[in-house]
């Protein structure tokens, strides 16, 4: 069969909210393609939905960071290095590593326990939204709004006092900057785990009703894999929501037509957040696989080794998936659904958390603020096309005061 | 119908609960698949194909 090969992984997009065309072609034409790697490795690019879906829950596949190749090298030339996950850090492991640690943790993150929140969040955001309102007529919803929520809530249910983000929340950005080389990535990631550390020796002279504390007691993971985890949870748990509040509210304010429904009809909420996630795909470089073994895959002789990049984002507007797939309809059928939270035993730990801190967010922003609008010229909205997670470095509002 | 769970493959992402809540629970302790009715009627045998097919883990199976 002859194979289509790209040379490193198109990322530049016509639009805030599309990926780039040259994928979107690329998936039309063959949804498994060839691609050369930033170090040279001749791997594999998926973009068609069906086909990142059932790879995505392959175990012949691997998760392991030191298998990956890079998928593009660093600002500074660098080519990322991977080495092996460290301690408690799952993300990064097969089963049945994985399933140990991640197993400490699904009893937190349950659609009941997480419902049980439902009040508490509506009070933070309610906080947030009164914070908001008191800087007159504008503001930069990013630093009111969409990054304080979820950094407050998971900073919580964690144990991380929020009064310390000082700690972490400068140093994540630059962990997740690709613009940085690696010696300064991986000072920063340094700094986030010291700081994890001490805090976990804090929780063992005084602990609190927090997951750390928690981990800590049931004496079954060691002192570097709670920091580890708990840096793993403050991550995920705060830059990702935080995205889809500022990039889903940027979304909302260039697609009227869907604001003025959702406010017409409230209930769409729990869809319209389907639609966005699958919309948006913030995660917009996708997720690496290695291959443990050969294997054929839909005419495909994959080999052990080979690492394939699944682009979530294009596999997201699959025209065989999802009618239309390059409109934002908050109406559309949400079954069948987005890849957006992954698939298979990776498939994101805090997604039911991140779905009601969206619901909550979004309903309360729009009731609180009807009216309000962009502050800026769209194009002038910083992008965030260099980070590991897209979104937008702020969003500048304005409301009638 | 008949629904089937297997917990050692489920790794608690709750699409099941959040498909169809009287159909599926999660543990307490940790968060794996509880099935509360192997056997769905009528709307719930629609939710119950569904649920298997959103599982991430493959941990649910249907069959007729």
């Amino acid at each position: 069969m002859t194979e289509t090969i790209s040379t490193g992984l198109p990322m530049e997009r016509e639009n805030p909210f599309d990926p780039p065309a040259e994928l979107r072609e690329l998936r039309e034409d063959a949804p498994i393609s060839r691609m050369i790697f930033a170090d040279g490795h001749e791997g594999w690019l998926v973009t068609g939905h069906a086909e990142v879906r059932t790879l995505m829950a392959d175990n012949r596949l691997s998760t392991r960071s030191e298998l990956h190749h890079p998928l593009f090298r660093l600002g500074n030339g660098d080519l990322p290095e991977r080495p092996k996950a460290e301690p408690g850090f799952f993300l990064g492991m097969d089963a049945p590593d994985h399933t140990r640690l991640r197993k400490m943790l699904t009893g937190q993150f349950t659609v009941r326990r997480m419902n049980q929140l439902s009040a508490w969040i509506g009070t933070i955001v309610d906080e947030q939204l009164k914070a908001m309102r008191a800087k007159g007529s504008s503001a930069d919803l990013v630093e009111e709004f969409a990054l304080p929520v979820p950094s407050l809530v998971i900073c919580e249910l964690l144990g991380v006092p929020y009064e310390e983000r000082g700690r972490f929340q400068e140093d994540t950005a630059k962990m997740l900057n690709f613009d940085n080389g690696m010696a300064e990535i991986e000072a920063a990631v340094r700094r986030i785990q010291d700081y994890m550390l001490e805090l976990v020796e804090r929780k063992k002279a005084s602990p609190g009703d927090d997951m750390l504390s928690g981990l800590i007691t049931t004496g079954e993971p060691t002192d570097t894999e709670v920091g580890n985890m708990g840096m793993l949870l403050l991550l995920a748990g705060h830059e990702t929501t935080a995205n889809m509040l500022g990039l889903g509210t940027f979304a909302l304010l260039q697609h009227p037509d869907q604001l003025a429904l959702l406010k017409a009809q409230p209930d769409l909420i729990d869809n319209a957040v389907e639609e966005l996630m699958r919309y948006l795909t913030i995660v917009h470089m996708g997720t690496i696989r290695t291959a443990l073994e050969d294997f054929e895959f839909e005419g495909h002789q994959i080999k052990a080794g080979d690492s394939l990049s699944l682009h979530l984002p294009t596999a997201n507007r699959d025209p065989d998936k999802f009618e239309n797939p390059d409109a934002l309809d908050i109406t559309r059928p949400s079954s069948g659904r987005h890849v957006s939270f992954g698939h298979g035993i990776h498939q994101c730990l805090g997604q039911q958390l991140a779905r009601i801190e969206m619901r909550i967010g979004f309903t309360a922003l729009f009731q609180e603020f009807p009216d309000l609008h962009l502050a800026v010229p769209a194009s002038e909205v910083p992008l965030r096309s260099r980070m590991a997670i897209y979104g937008v470095h702020s969003l500048p509002v304005a409301w009638t005061a | 119908m008949r629904i089937s769970v297997d917990q050692s493959r489920c790794c608690g992402s709750g699409m099941c609960v959040l498909t169809d809540p009287e159909l599926f629970d999660q543990s307490e302790e940790d968060g794996t698949v509880v099935l509360l009715e192997p056997n769905p009627t009528g709307e719930h045998e629609k939710l119950a194909r569904e649920a298997e097919n959103l599982c991430p883990a493959g941990a649910i199976t249907v069959t007729d």
